[in-house]
């Protein structure tokens, strides 16, 4: 591209109706509306804003969201890795259904999952009748809000390395096996530096989701206050109560946090690729 | 030299764990949903699902479908095209602004058009004048509904789009097409599948969001509830075989979902 022209030659038409009318609808329907978020907590004192986000209660739900949503990023990343290593290394009947119902978490409506999940721990649940004698309380507590999110972020972690390791070149593989490594050191050495930043990305996906995640959570997790309130649960509260600059508040510590954190993948996702681009050319 | 496969006994084991997995976590709630819904008999599933509230929350469901997919289906086609055709300054900044409504909580997608049409939002006090309602009304419902759906579109052309390049098109110009001629039998043609697949996702988004919807809705029955906010308040009632039976409605539709996205990738 020539430096100064703001875009590069080409006879295709509708590139000015088109961009126009995709800035106008973005702006319209994501960025007006979204800038009301930071206008509104700016409107309100800075003593304020501190004072909503440091209450104990709020404290106790952001603990809760970063605690329960990298536990369970962790959890979808070991299951999630398996699922997708098991789905394209192996053959084994059943295998096309299993990988379509992978899935299932991104079209099952949250509130959905939510009622279903609450269901199976529940006393008198499928797993809830047995895991509840053992001591093991899922319902109703913090298990239970990993529970449920780790069921919305396992399809990020297996779709995200199931194409790299799908691609992955066995020949590596081999070449290390015919210079004398165990199965162990090719796991090591060749195949996790391979799939680690796939396996990263996924990881961090799962985890920005879950941070706002709501439907699945509130129906398992009892929302006892100080132990199982999340923290979109606590904007939910708020504005119930009409105390907008309060939700507000809340809200803008969520949105700087996963901005910060998608804008983390995207950099890291353009850097990988040109560094996988650079190794091919 | 052939590649050194994995003992029998490490794949079986490996298999049955990760099938384990995904029955336990992803299978369950699934096959939970139907066995509940059906659980008090047919008579009792009918019952739940031809009640007057829950057919007044299909028909609000299918109003908000019915106009936020075609609003993000035309937009998704004019930013795919505009971003993957040309080239110009700004143009990875548009394809993340695009995502955003993919990173923001459902409440706090909700919270945006209260504080913006709410009673002591920015336009509230104009709307109460003119006797207009937006937020715990049908129109809050389509708008939030419209934001937390915008990007599906747009995301499933783009990758679509930027591997096809710009030969075709160029080809049909050159041979003196206009340029609708030009969309209509080459891009669009092309891309069908993929903007198929786009609004499928779309539609199957806009009837389950529940987190945003609920914000706006301010939960009047038989007015401004849709198909998962209806499920909450059964649920809550402790009317869990109706729950479940509607629920069980939205569940089908995810499973169609997942067949038709294996559908069109085997197809094409």
């Amino acid at each position: 591209m020539a430096a100064g022209t703001f875009r590069k030659a080409n006879i295709l038409p509708g590139f000015g109706p088109a961009l126009g009318y995709t800035v106008f609808y973005l702006s319209l329907i994501v960025l007006i509306p979204l800038s009301a978020v930071f206008l509104k907590s700016v409107s309100s004192t800075w003593a304020h804003f501190v004072e909503t986000v440091t209450a104990p209660k709020v404290l106790a739900a952001y603990r809760l969201s970063f605690g329960a949503s990298f536990v369970a990023g962790l959890v979808s990343s070991v299951v999630g890795f398996l699922i997708a290593w098991v789905l394209v290394r192996y053959e084994f009947p059943g295998k096309a259904l299993a990988d379509a119902l992978v899935d299932l978490p991104f079209a099952l409506p949250t509130a959905v999952a939510g009622i279903a999940l609450t269901s199976l721990y529940t006393e008198n649940g499928w797993l809830g009748r047995y895991l509840i004698p053992m001591g093991i309380k899922v319902a109703f507590t913090p298990l239970g809000v990993v529970i449920a999110l780790t069921f919305i972020g396992l399809p990020f972690v297996v779709r995200s390395v199931q194409p790299v390791l799908a691609d992955a070149d066995r020949e590596l593989e081999e070449a290390a096996t015919s210079l004398g490594a165990t199965r162990v050191q090719v796991f090591t050495k060749v195949i996790a530096p391979m799939v680690g930043p796939s396996l990263l990305t996924g990881f961090a996906m799962a985890f920005a989701r879950a941070l706002g995640e709501y439907g699945s959570v509130i129906f398992i997790s009892g929302n006892l206050p100080m132990k199982t309130e999340i923290a979109p649960l606590l904007i939910v509260t708020k504005l119930e109560q009409y105390d907008y600059a309060g939700a507000t508040a809340i809200a803008v510590v969520m949105l700087v946090t996963s901005f910060v954190l998608l804008l983390g993948i995207n950099m890291f996702q353009r850097r990988t690729r040109r560094y996988m681009e650079a190794d091919e050319a | 030299m052939s590649i050194r496969k994995d003992p029998v006994w490490v794949q079986w084991s490996l298999t049955a764990l990760a099938m384990l997995a995904l029955g336990g976590f992803i299978v369950l709630p699934l096959v939970a949903v139907f066995v509940q819904a059906f659980e008090k008999g047919w008579a009792a599933y009918v019952t739940a699902v031809a009640d007057p509230n829950t057919l007044s929350a299909i028909r609000l469901s299918l109003l908000a479908v019915g106009i936020a997919v075609p609003l993000n289906l035309v937009f998704g086609v004019a930013a795919a095209w505009v971003i993957t055709k040309f080239q110009f300054r700004g143009r990875d900044l548009l394809v993340s602004l695009i995502d955003i409504p993919f990173g923001v909580s459902p409440v706090i997608s909700g919270l945006i058009f209260i504080l913006l049409f709410g009673a002591n939002g920015w336009f509230g006090q104009w709307l109460a004048d003119h006797d207009v309602r937006i937020v715990f009304a049908v129109p809050g419902i389509v708008l939030a509904t419209v934001f937390v759906t915008f990007p599906f579109v747009a995301r499933e052309l783009i990758p679509l789009m930027e591997s096809q390049g710009t030969e075709e098109e160029e080809a049909a110009l050159v041979l003196g097409a206009s340029a609708w001629q030009m969309f209509f039998r080459v891009t669009l043609p092309n891309i069908k599948w993929g903007l198929f697949y786009g609004v499928v996702l779309c539609t199957a988004r806009a009837l389950g969001e529940f987190g945003a919807v609920s914000v706006v809705s301010g939960h009047i029955r038989g007015e401004t509830n849709t198909l998962p906010l209806h499920v909450e308040i059964l649920y809550n009632e402790y009317n869990y075989s109706g729950a479940f039976a509607v629920a069980s409605i939205l569940s089908a539709i995810a499973v169609i979902t997942l067949v038709l996205k294996k559908w069109i990738s085997h197809e094409h």
